[in-house]
């Protein structure tokens, strides 16, 4: 289904409202491409003394370095710019890619000899649905939205798709968003490398957000 | 022309010479060649060309060259290579023989694999020495009951006409059409019928060669059938359209997904070059601490990515490079970056505290949510 740049919906990622249900986990397993194994990286990054946790989808690198570092040339990018998950026949499960990945993204199935990652539910995104894991994140930590919706139910945020890993930077089809006020282009991800994590309020400002009608859930595919 | 081009030319033609001179030998000089299979020679000697072509540009890139390195420097370590030489055997017979890990990847695709894999494997072994003249047939002198099979000129062995034998050997590429046929219908049916294959599966990639080896296979039963219960109606036609088929798939077979039947024995490679990292020391992740993976491959790796370009480096003296940091703290990383950027917005304070910052943990580990097998756990530390 083609769709103009107005109705092309983008995934958002805000990992700073994530409330670690696993929802988004349980919802990957039921994928079509990789049915009954859940794609989404999520991990609790101080479970002692904070309740943040880390939700992570592949990014779809412009430059996507697990394809580049791929010795057997078997993660190709669509001309939509999505990274797939290795091409069954050439994956040699060398692991290269899990240890390349600058998001730490992909996992290896060792006893299919066979990487895989999130391939943006390319088999619901290319028809226009959302994927599994946007259509079921109750805080929309992952939402899929189109930049009218996003501007509607996010006033405060908007997005950035570059990142910095030390002198690397990388750009990116999913976008994070930041507070719009940020001076920020570039999220360099290594000035924060040694950052603990926050012992936020969880999500005070999504639910303020929501009680001013600003932030109400939007409708599911 | 670059200098890897031009490599990859050179090695080209001498696969190509190669296989020329072999003909030529097998052939006796070309005394047993079949003269009506000449189109076959050429289309095989192109396929050479372009199959040595590929494959030396594939091992030039720098992941490939590296890994193909070391793949034989663990394989050949000294006082070892015995054992590895068991252990290739057994890793042979079970991923390449017996396809273990495409049944364990989905049982109806592993079985479609296997039908093609032998199948064209047996029709393979009957044509190649035909079409190159090595292998003929020819009635024993004073025997006209029995057949000899001669390879490269030489007596091999006798067999009766009517024979399990002869019968078997003169319709074996009846029985190897039998298999790729059901393993094509097999593999048809699953792209068809399942979304997930459907979402991502492209036709030159995917169908061409399910529609190559059909038609292959088809037209080489409709010359059998043609010969057998027609009284060679149409045989003529048959054999061009057979002829059409066949080179057609040898020219494409250089570039497109049947190439991986080249790329795939590298998995065997990576198993012993991940035996020699476990074995080895292991890398230290410089954020958290803990071991993910092998020292070997990290350095390897930082290589690799510095040859295509990339700049991982990272300021900070004691990471030096982000490849160092294992993948679970590079979600942290990330996370934690973006999270910072909102601490005035939604509050919260970072935690302070004293030494390593603490290991990331899953938040479900169970099967199917988290890791995804013993290797994948490790990947994300021990």
């Amino acid at each position: 289904m083609s769709v103009d740049a107005r109705d092309a919906r983008v995934f958002f990622v805000d990992p700073g409202r994530c409330i670690g249900c696993q929802s988004c986990v349980q919802a990957c397993t039921e994928c079509d491409t990789h049915r009954g194994r859940s794609m989404i990286q999520l991990d609790v990054l101080d479970r002692a003394r904070s309740p943040q946790t880390a939700p992570v989808v592949c990014m779809h690198c412009e430059s996507p370095t697990c394809a580049e570092v791929c010795p057997a040339d078997a993660i190709k990018r669509t001309e939509d710019g999505v990274v797939q998950s290795a091409r069954k026949p050439r994956c040699i499960a060398c692991n290269n890619c899990v240890l390349a990945c600058p998001f730490g993204v992909p996992k290896m199935a060792s006893s299919l000899d066979l990487m895989m990652k999130c391939d943006l539910c390319y088999d619901r995104t290319s028809v226009g649905l959302k994927p599994m894991c946007a259509s079921v994140c109750p805080s929309q930590a992952l939402a899929y939205l189109t930049p009218d919706e996003l501007a509607r139910l996010r006033p405060a945020a908007r997005p950035v798709n570059t990142f910095r890993f030390g002198a690397q930077a990388i750009t990116t089809k999913v976008q994070v968003l930041v507070p719009r006020g940020a001076p920020v282009e570039v999220i360099d991800v290594t000035a924060a490398m040694h950052e603990p994590s926050l012992g936020h309020e969880v999500a005070a400002e999504v639910f303020d957000a929501v009680l001013e009608g600003a932030d109400a859930p939007e409708g599911r595919s | 022309m670059s200098p890897e081009a031009a490599r990859s030319v050179g090695w080209g033609a001498a696969a190509t010479l190669a296989v020329t001179v072999l003909i030529l030998v097998g052939s006796r000089n070309l005394a047993h060649f079949d003269a009506a299979l000449v189109a076959y020679t050429f289309a095989v000697l192109f396929a050479t060309f372009g199959l040595a072509y590929r494959y030396t540009m594939w091992l030039q890139r720098p992941p490939t060259a590296l890994y193909w390195r070391r793949g034989w420097q663990a394989f050949l370590q000294p006082g070892a290579w015995l054992g590895n030489l068991a252990s290739w055997t057994t890793r042979f017979a079970s991923d390449v023989l017996a396809n273990a890990f495409i049944l364990r990847r989905d049982r109806s695709r592993g079985v479609a694999h296997l039908l093609i894999m032998w199948g064209c494997l047996i029709a393979v072994a009957i044509t190649f020495p035909l079409v190159f003249g090595n292998l003929h047939f020819r009635a024993v002198p004073g025997d006209l009951s029995r057949y000899e099979a001669m390879v490269s000129g030489f007596p091999a062995f006798r067999f009766e006409h009517g024979s399990m034998v002869g019968k078997f050997l003169f319709h074996g590429l009846v029985w190897a059409s039998f298999l790729v046929l059901a393993g094509v219908m097999l593999a048809v049916r699953r792209r068809v019928r399942e979304q997930g294959a459907g979402a991502v599966q492209r036709f030159a990639e995917d169908f061409m060669p399910l529609i190559l080896l059909f038609a292959v296979s088809l037209t080489g039963l409709l010359l059998t059938a043609s010969y057998t219960w027609m009284y060679g109606y149409g045989y003529t036609f048959i054999a061009i359209l057979h002829a059409i088929t066949v080179i057609g798939t040898f020219l494409w077979l250089p570039f497109g997904k049947l190439f991986h039947v080249f790329q795939r024995p590298a998995q065997l490679g990576v198993r012993f070059y991940k035996d020699a990292g476990r074995a080895g020391e292991p890398a230290l992740c410089r954020r958290c601490g803990h071991a993910f993976s092998s020292r070997m491959h990290v350095e390897d790796l930082i290589e690799v990515e510095r040859k295509l370009g990339y700049t991982y480096e990272v300021a900070d003296g004691e990471v030096r490079h982000y490849q160092w940091i294992c993948p679970r703290c590079r979600r942290a990383s990330f996370v934690t970056a973006q999270s910072l950027l909102w601490q005035g917005t939604r509050g919260g304070g970072s935690l302070e505290g004293s030494g390593a910052l603490p290991m990331p943990r899953y938040a479900n580990p169970g099967e199917g949510a988290g890791p995804l097998g013993a290797e994948d756990a490790e990947n994300y530390h021990p």
